[in-house]
């Protein structure tokens, strides 16, 4: 779950009305295609929502992907964002088993990840960072030893990065293929 | 001016040119089973759901308009999904209205209730649920308009009772707007000349022709192209009558079942210009063995089809009718540019193809009746335009061979989906399309008992088609694999030519019925039924069970590997 090219970033916008989700998941599903994670989240424009779906580059076809999602009508545009050129994040919550002895080591693997305490029990404590998803695999990386508890993340959402050089945004509209 | 949501859905599907539909009433759909009384638009009460979207079908294949149909919720919903997807794989524009109960109560398992919205959604271009009466007209005008642009196919308007009972404020939407639905209709020109260029290099040339053809209007635009290029035509199962059988560049059907010199010029070409076409597993066989030195131009409006199966050379988007036309202004340019190399050799090797490997049967005088000499006198012995519609099976596969196509919209056939029972109610629905032609259903035994009850309809309502009935006892395709693939172990196809009495049957259902067992009688019982125009008429052909369909590419079979007709190895033939 990190970066790395074998996933293929699909930020998708889409009219905000009920069952579209529905539509997306179900094509998925018919066609074979594999999703690894998915966020949904309203846009600065109501009508619309957008979709940030991270696909398995082996076992998808991006092109194909991409065309039957532009045949959906509520989709309205499907930009493909290079994983090395978009800004990523990922939320992550984990409880770890945190001994007393052990709570301090965890609190300072907190700190150098910028992660934030969140709940602290007896034995264990829940941690939230945030952060590119590469950072997250790392710390949950390091946290394995104490013994993780429960883990939950978010998928991840992404916007393209601010080049100083001219726009990167690859728009993989199936309609320009002609 | 106030209306119910029920009034203003029969007002805007007036107000979209609808003229005739075909349906069945039931609770959720009564509000608007009312209105319709005092309706321009005429009703066809159909026995059971699935007809009225196969005869919506056989509507807009024999006209290029919409078909329209109205059922209701539930049950009804879910009869209707086979002709959806019917009308999903072959590309049909229809719209399908369906009941619902109310809004209100949905989500609590009510009577009659189903997910019709998300049970469809595979299988319709789109759907909608209406939640709000004044949302009516303009889900409506949405609904044809991605119907019948792009690439066509179905939708379907979920309509709850009590959305239907509301009162809402009548208009009527200017335009239509849909940020996510712009088809790209109009072809790069770049990618058309390139196209041009790799036309004016190709020495085994082939024009692979589909049924985007038909949808986009262009059989005439086709036929300029195939007679500037000089390029060979095969024209697949959707696709017959977009050019004409008997002309001479025509080859006829490709594939499975395609004869041997359209099946063999595309594995042996050099360029493939696909129109309207997308390399479907029935056309290609094994899709690693296909055309393997072929470039491909690939034209199509739906995108997603460019390099689906085959990666083409030349992706062309667009609308066959506008592309081909600047193809042919582009192969004109071409052609004054440079001169093109003689095709001669290859035409040669097509006409001895032709003739070393024709399509052959053999019907003795005193012998058994033969399927393919039954559909040979249907063929010889009524108008030029008749119209055909097909079952699924041999029996469509041999009137695909056999019959000569030379108009368009003149084939109603499933393709994609290979709905056994389609001939009837298609028939029905092109016959209402087109009342001034005679419209033959060529249906198998086995495909009749499927929607056979649709005759009663059409008896009631004085549609007057003809079916021919190929009885041999059998689901004779499913016999044949048997046969061929499964040591002749026979399971579970044997039918009986006698149970049902077809011809009491069609008689109980309103029609003619008549039955023919000899070859002699075959061309009188035709010329009885040609001469009946006021009623159905079913003939019972009782047909040789143990005939063949040949040639045949086995499944999952490559291309070079067709199967021919074993009288092809006896000297001489047996034709």
């Amino acid at each position: 779950m990190n970066g790395a090219p074998q996933h293929h970033i699909l930020s998708v916008l889409v009219e905000n009305k009920f069952g579209v989700l529905t539509r997306i998941a179900g094509l998925f599903a018919r066609r074979g295609f594999n999703i690894v994670s998915l966020a949904v989240s309203p846009t600065e424009d109501e009508r619309f929502s957008r979709m940030t779906i991270v696909v398995d580059a082996e076992s998808t076809p991006l092109e194909q992907v991409t065309k039957q999602l532009n045949k959906l009508i509520p989709v309205i545009k499907i930009v493909e964002l290079p994983p090395g050129d978009a800004v990523e994040r990922e939320l992550m919550l984990v409880t770890v088993k945190a001994t007393p002895e052990a709570r301090s080591q965890i609190t300072e693997l907190a700190a150098i990840f910028e992660a934030k305490i969140d709940d602290v029990g007896f034995e264990a404590m829940t941690i939230q960072v945030a952060g590119p998803p590469s950072k997250l695999d790392a710390i949950s990386d390091l946290l394995q030893p104490f013994g993780i508890v429960e883990l939950q993340r978010t998928g991840r959402i992404a916007l393209p990065k601010l080049s100083r050089r001219p726009a990167r945004l690859r728009a993989v509209r199936g309609a320009r293929v002609g | 001016m106030k209306l119910t949501g029920a009034q203003a859905l029969i007002k805007s599907l007036e107000m979209e040119g609808t003229e005739v539909m075909f349906g069945l009433p039931g609770g959720a759909i009564l509000p608007v089973y009312d209105p319709l009384i005092d309706s321009s638009i005429r009703h066809i009460l159909v026995r059971h759901e699935q007809g009225a979207g196969h005869m919506a079908e056989g509507f807009a294949h024999a006209t290029g308009r919409p078909g329209v149909a109205m059922v209701t919720s539930g049950p009804a919903a879910t009869n209707v999904v086979t002709p959806l997807c019917d009308a999903y794989m072959d590309s049909i524009p229809l719209v399908m209205i369906t009941g619902q109960v109310p809004y209100a109560v949905i989500g609590t398992d009510a009577f009659q209730e189903c997910d019709t919205v998300g049970i469809t959604m595979p299988v319709t271009k789109h759907n909608w649920l209406v939640t709000d009466p004044a949302d009516i007209p303009r889900i409506v005008r949405e609904a044809f308009h991605v119907a019948t642009t792009g690439r066509p196919g179905p939708v379907l308007v979920d309509v709850p009772k009590d959305v239907a009972n509301m009162e809402m404020e009548w208009y009527w939407p200017e335009s239509v707007d849909l940020p996510g639905y712009k088809p790209n209709l109009k072809g790069h020109a770049k990618q058309i000349k390139d196209a041009a260029r790799l036309m004016g290099e190709a020495r085994r040339p082939v024009l692979y022709v589909g049924g985007g053809i038909l949808k986009a209007r262009a059989a005439e635009a086709l036929r300029e192209l195939a007679e500037l290029t000089g390029f060979p035509v095969v024209t697949t199962l959707m696709a017959r009558g977009a050019f004409p059988d008997d002309h001479e560049l025509c080859l006829g059907m490709p594939g499975m079942h395609g004869n041997y010199t359209a099946i063999t010029s595309m594995q042996q070409a050099d360029l493939l210009v696909a129109l309207g076409a997308r390399f479907d597993d029935r056309v290609t066989g094994k899709v690693g063995a296909f055309a393997p030195n072929a470039k491909v131009v690939h034209v199509d409006v739906d995108p997603a089809e460019l390099g689906k199966v085959r990666r083409p050379d030349v992706p062309i988007v667009g609308d066959c009718r506008l592309v081909i036309e600047e193809m042919v202004k582009a192969v004109r340019a071409e052609k004054a540019r440079k001169d093109w190399p003689s095709i001669e050799e290859w035409m040669a090797q097509i006409r001895a193809w032709q003739e070393r490997y024709p399509l052959v049967y053999e019907q003795l005088d005193d012998g058994p009746l033969k399927p393919q000499f039954c559909i040979d006198m249907l063929r010889d012995h009524t108008p030029d335009d008749t119209i055909v519609a097909a079952g699924v099976g041999q029996h469509q596969m041999w009137t695909s061979q056999r019959w000569k196509f030379n108009d368009p919209y003149t084939f109603v056939v499933s393709g994609g989906l290979g709905t056994m029972g389609f001939a009837v109610p298609a028939a029905i629905g092109a016959k209402v399309g087109r009342p001034d032609k005679m419209v033959w259903a060529i249906d198998g035994d086995g495909c009749f008992q499927m929607t056979a009850q649709e005759l009663v309809t059409a008896s009631a309502e004085r549609i007057p088609i003809k079916v021919a009935i190929l009885n041999n006892a059998y689901l004779g395709m499913v016999r044949q694999w048997q046969e061929l693939f499964y040591e002749e172990r026979y399971s579970e196809v044997y039918l009986s030519p006698d149970l049902p009495d077809y011809v009491k049957w069609a008689e109980a259902m309103g029609c003619i019925g008549m039955r023919c067992d000899t070859p002699e009688d075959v061309v009188p019982t035709i010329e009885k039924a040609n001469e009946i125009d006021d009623r159905p008429v079913v003939i019972d052909f009782r047909t040789d069970y143990r005939e063949k369909v040949y040639p045949m590419v086995p499944a999952g079979a490559s291309n070079d590997d067709v199967i021919l007709d074993p009288a092809h190895d006896i000297p001489g033939g047996r034709d």
